[in-house]
């Protein structure tokens, strides 16, 4: 899959019209974009490996970096699934289709799919770190042979925060998925898990000396769930992370987003566990 | 149920892993099979914790009020412990419990068992030596569960 480098460079955006807009959550959406300068054009102007990010630049607000949650088979459009969390997101969370965005990227590492063949593969996701390994989803059920079991293990807030929920029901239904949720807390009329992520991790009928773990989400989600990983037996190398930082320029020259040795747009943001856990957890990095 | 019957389960159950037989006979003797259809209330916020289970298969909501209503803090299911508060005094059960769905366990009785645990000390050390990660576990992941990390300011 070619990396893009956007006529102009990687430092100016290119157009996106919003296509569709669905509502995840109440604070969350996912936003389909279609270009505008090149349509037509596939993977020249649409293609990402599952894991990369863009710059999405909201025209008088700024710009924020936001993995892409689509199915990478799709050339018509990129997929990106927002959280209004801070002034540029909540003004995004405002657009409609037809309306127009900058798009820079995609940026950063990949996860990495290749080496996940053959073996058991866990997704284990936190809040909307399921957006940047709903990616992976599409990708392992495209070539569903090449792996052995997917477990993908979901935590959230509570079931109404659930991001992709009619997906999420699908997966569960397959009996080629093993597809587990948990919420922090629920109301009486919930008859799903209720407990930390860790006990899905703690619970999960793989074999740790063949799985591979690939995690998205908050910092300290990720942080016991790489301890619970360790202690089933899952290797340092076999534990990829997506790590979240200060991304501004995406290409590593203006060191926003350092992380100990290195720059998370440039060189992350998935990262093997044993190159960065010396870092990881450390306090003001 | 037996109670040698009772004390095979025991021995198999990963809770009581490398339980010696002796250990697993004495306490066969305060525990015995119990089954609770879907909705049913096995203890209340409050109660006497004179019961603990281990659920052999199951799902069981632990509730709490808040603002006026119960949550769900917490679901147990096939090899958990249920009612952890049978070993702390005044031995009071925390929070509700009821079955989301059929559930079957091994019901101890907790009084007896505190009785024959302040009778052998090995037995009360070994029982405590696995009960105390329950509770650990617990309060980590209460903790967890109490920074809210997927919250509304999290972009993770």
């Amino acid at each position: 899959m070619p990396t893009l480098e956007p006529p102009g460079g990687a430092m100016v955006p290119r157009r996106f019209r919003i296509t569709q807009k669905r509502r995840e959550t109440p604070d969350t959406y996912t936003f389909a974009m279609a270009p505008v300068d090149h349509p037509g054009s596939g993977t020249a102007t649409t293609g990402f490996q599952p894991g990369q990010f863009s710059m999405l630049y909201l025209f008088g607000y700024g710009e924020v970096p936001i993995s892409i949650s689509g199915d990478p088979a799709n050339t018509a459009a990129l997929v990106y699934t927002v959280r209004a969390v801070g002034s540029v997101t909540h003004a995004f969370a405002a657009l409609e289709p037809g309306d127009m965005v900058g798009v820079r990227g995609p940026f950063g590492s990949a996860w990495p799919l290749a080496q996940a063949e053959g073996k058991d593969v866990l997704l284990v996701a936190g809040g909307l770190g399921l957006a940047p390994l709903r990616s992976v989803i599409h990708s392992v059920l495209a070539n569903r042979d090449r792996y052995r079991r997917l477990f993908i293990l979901y935590g959230s807030r509570n079931p109404e925060a659930f991001l992709f929920a009619d997906q999420l029901s699908q997966w569960h239904a397959r009996a080629d998925i093993t597809c587990e949720a948990t919420v922090d807390y629920a109301g009486t009329g919930w008859t799903g898990r209720v407990g930390v992520i860790t006990e899905l991790v703690r619970r999960a009928d793989f074999t740790p000396d063949q799985a591979i773990a690939f995690v998205c989400g908050p910092e300290m989600m990720m942080r016991v769930t790489v301890e619970e990983l360790k202690k089933r037996g899952v290797a340092d190398r076999n534990i990829h992370l997506s790590l979240e930082r200060s991304m501004k320029c995406a290409i590593g020259h203006c060191g926003h987003c350092q992380f100990g040795p290195v720059f998370v747009c440039k060189d992350g943001p998935i990262l093997r566990y044993d190159r960065m856990q010396t870092h990881f957890g450390v306090t003001g990095l | 149920m037996e109670t040698h019957q009772l004390e095979d389960v025991i021995a198999r159950d990963p809770f009581f892993h490398g339980l010696p037989k002796t250990f697993c006979r004495t306490i066969a003797g305060c525990g015995q099979h119990a089954r609770f259809e879907k909705d049913e209330v096995l203890y209340r916020q409050g109660d006497p914790a004179d019961v603990f289970h281990v659920i052999r298969h199951g799902h069981v909501a632990l509730e709490l009020l808040a603002a006026g209503k119960p949550h769900i803090y917490q679901t147990l299911h096939d090899g958990d412990i249920l009612n952890a508060a049978w070993v702390v005094p005044p031995y009071r059960c925390h929070s509700n419990a009821r079955a989301v769905e059929t559930t079957v366990t091994i019901a101890f009785d907790a009084a007896c068992l505190r009785e024959k645990c302040d009778a052998d000390h090995d037995l009360g050390y070994d029982l405590m030596k696995r009960f105390v990660p329950v509770v650990v576990g617990r309060l980590n992941s209460a903790r967890l569960q109490a920074t809210d990390v997927y919250g509304a300011g999290s972009a993770g």
